[in-house]
């Protein structure tokens, strides 16, 4: 589909009729020539997969009649890394850190997500560590408000509303630096382990927690104010990207799209995982079907989140934070290098000196890894953009066979058309913003 | 069919025949049970670290594993899976289909349920899942595929899960299919949520799932050729060097078999 058109006006034969390629300001020009040669209004338009509203290097194929959309289409893979295939040539420790790349903004989901399935075919899911679940909790709902900054944000910035968009990575900076404080990245963690997590909670971790709950509950606000209670925001995103609940179940939607359109569905209360039923807290929904109710019911999540943070840090017991089973657990302990982070070079000693079994153990389990008994298991978790699982097949050795990820974004991203087809060219640009989709999840 | 298959599995008694195989480090006695004789035999891996072509100077080329997955269970399935079972199993009677020819085999492993079904009746099948009020399988999870190929006339394999948020209940369905005639129903007539999960599955294993709207590569270039996803494609990564040292592409290097 590549043109190397010269000038860009200059209309291309093709079977479907004249193609032209804009990469300028000559759209005069085009709808120009386009008006004197057709015989309708209609027009294909290509937005993306370069364009800075399309949400990532997500393709939009639109056929306008007027400003109206009459058939929408997503183009998708631009981003494909084939995460997937390459899981099959590492071990299941070093799985996580392919995973966690996937939707780049909710790692801590891919982690826990896969992270759960290869413990289901170890089958020692009780036996990870309460402390390690409590964390991964923490993690996770901290993960959680971060991504709905983020969906708040680049909504915002897309409809021009850049003060919005300040706000939102404002605040999900306040995220990322607890994410640097407990793992000491902000992206790209690797931190949940098959077994537990990498290590335990750093000095200081809760402190930080605390401030950061107290300053979210300062800054939310914020967003009723500047968004929710704005007669133009409103105006702009009621009633835009309608989805009912027949049409979330038939394209398989599910997150904040179905549960705007009033189903209370939501897997850390259906089928729960790390110790979800534990918690208290609320699943609100909304009615509207639109990315109104989407956007308030992302609003309302946070608060939610906050209330499970909390309640972490009540729960949280000292305690080890991988399973016992030397086996499997990661024979690692990490320190500040003069490199950055590495290993202890202490336990690196006492290995090296000591014990020549504890020496030959860590070598094993690091180049060859652990076996994992044949078996397929199917785990989900539910991640701020939905239902986000993972398909994991085991032949008895020391890699994975396959690995699936049914990604929230790719399933929910199918929706676009139905919630386009009809409404304005511009309302596209609203309801890709209110499915939130994250195109590193989607093409994986 | 089932009877081609005892066959097979009769001839490979055990998980290993060579007693030193460093395999069995670090398996539980529930999983070499489950990888004895109950299992279903797909694979039969010889020697370690890859070397099999020729010239093996490992010391490891008279192991043999022969890679089993959980077999068929026997009632009671425990959970809610009887029901399941029972439910599904009169559905498809009443509207004339005999259980046992659409239903292959049902398999219960670590808490969940996988009916086998025949690709010919899967349409119907899911139908019912979706449709009976007792069942009420609203949402489909996706499709992926699975490439055995050592599996001979089940090569590919089409996985799906489906989820009852009426019940909170979950399910597996496997489909497989040769890879000489890849074809299976497309299931987008009862779950259109799965158009751009069985063109991905299509792009990556080669499965052709008929009467799809439009099935085309969805993540792969139009013009790609083969299906990247399958076991023997070749993935094409080239040597680094690192610390002048040549270190193999990832499918090069030596692997535990």
């Amino acid at each position: 589909m590549t043109t190397h058109a010269t000038r860009p006006a200059e209309p291309r034969e093709t079977t479907e009729g004249p193609v032209y390629t804009v990469t300028g300001g000559d759209w005069d020009e085009i709808t120009q020539a386009a008006a004197e040669r057709a015989d309708d209004e209609r027009i294909v338009v290509n937005m993306g997969p370069q364009h800075p509203s399309t949400h990532g290097v997500l393709r939009l194929i639109l056929e306008i009649d007027g400003e109206t959309v009459t058939e929408a289409r997503a183009g998708i893979g631009y981003l494909h890394t084939g995460i997937e295939k390459n899981l099959e040539y590492r071990t299941w420790t070093q799985g996580t850190t392919f995973v966690t790349r996937m939707d780049y903004l909710t790692p801590f989901y891919n982690e826990a997500a896969y992270c759960l399935g290869v413990e289901k075919l170890l089958g020692i899911t009780d036996d990870v560590p309460d402390r390690a679940s409590v964390i991964r909790v923490l993690l996770m709902e901290i993960n959680r408000i971060s991504s709905h900054f983020v969906a708040i944000a680049t909504g915002g910035m897309e409809l021009g509303a850049t003060t919005v968009m300040i706000y939102g990575f404002r605040d999900r900076e306040l995220c990322l630096d607890l994410f640097e404080l407990i793992t000491g990245l902000r992206m790209n963690h690797a931190f949940i382990r098959p077994g537990g997590l990498a290590q335990d909670l750093p000095p200081g971790a809760i402190d930080a927690l605390r401030e950061f709950v107290r300053q979210m509950r300062k800054n939310l606000p914020e967003y009723d104010a500047l968004c929710s209670g704005s007669p133009v925001f409103r105006a702009r995103l009621k009633d835009v990207g309608y989805l009912d609940l027949a049409g979330c179940l038939a394209l398989g939607a599910t997150g904040p799209i179905l549960r705007s359109a009033g189903l209370p569905h939501d897997l850390r209360k259906s089928d729960p995982y790390c110790g979800y039923e534990n918690y208290d807290f609320e699943v609100p929904t909304t009615d509207t079907c639109d990315s109104f109710g989407r956007f308030l019911l992302r609003l309302e999540e946070i608060e939610q989140s906050l209330r499970i943070i909390e309640q972490c840090m009540e729960r949280l017991e000292p305690g080890p934070v991988m399973v016992g089973d030397k086996k499997i657990a990661w024979p690692a302990q990490l320190a500040l290098g003069p490199d950055g982070l590495g290993n202890s070079l202490d336990h690196i000693k006492n290995i090296m000196g000591t014990s020549m079994e504890a020496l030959i153990h860590h070598f094993k389990l690091v180049t060859e890894g652990f076996r994992v008994p044949p078996g397929q298991v199917y785990t989900a978790v539910e991640s701020p953009k939905g239902e986000l699982g993972v398909h994991l097949v085991s032949d008895g050795g020391t890699r994975p066979y396959r690995v699936h990820f049914r990604d929230p974004s790719f399933t929910n991203l199918q929706s676009m058309a139905a919630m386009c087809e009809g409404g304005m060219v511009a309302d596209v640009i609203v309801a890709v913003a209110s499915i939130d989709p994250v195109m590193g999840g989607v093409d994986r | 069919m089932s009877s081609e298959r005892d066959h097979r599995s009769d001839g490979n008694d055990g998980t290993t025949v060579n007693g030193n195989d460093p395999t069995a480090d670090g398996v539980t006695d529930a999983a070499l049970e489950r990888a004895g004789g109950t299992g279903e035999a797909i694979a039969r891996r010889r020697g370690m670290f890859g070397a099999n072509n020729g010239s093996d100077t490992t010391g490891y080329g008279g192991l043999t594993r022969t890679v089993r997955m959980p077999g068929a269970s026997a009632r009671p399935y425990g959970g809610y899976f009887d029901e399941v079972a029972d439910e599904l199993e009169g559905a498809l009677e009443e509207q004339g289909l005999d259980p046992a020819h659409a239903v292959e085999k049902t398999v219960v492993d670590r808490g969940e349920i996988t009916f086998h079904i025949a690709r010919e009746h899967l349409l119907q099948v899911v139908r019912t899942l979706r449709d009976d009020p007792a069942l009420r399988f609203e949402l489909c999870l996706g499709v992926s595929g699975v490439h055995n190929p050592h599996d001979t006339g089940r090569e590919l394999h089409a996985v799906y899960h489906l989820r009852s948020l009426t019940h909170g209940r979950l399910v597996r369905l496997e489909v497989s299919v040769p890879e000489a005639d890849p074809h299976l129903p497309s299931v987008v007539a009862v779950y259109p949520t799965n158009d751009w999960h069985e063109r991905e599955a299509y792009d990556f294993f080669g499965l052709v799932f008929d009467d799809h709207p439009a099935l085309t590569r969805i993540m792969m270039p139009d013009d790609w050729q083969g299906f990247p996803q399958r076991k023997d494609y070749p993935l094409g990564g080239i040597p680094v060097e690192y610390k002048g040292a040549q270190i193999p592409a990832p499918d090069q290097r030596r692997s535990y078999s």
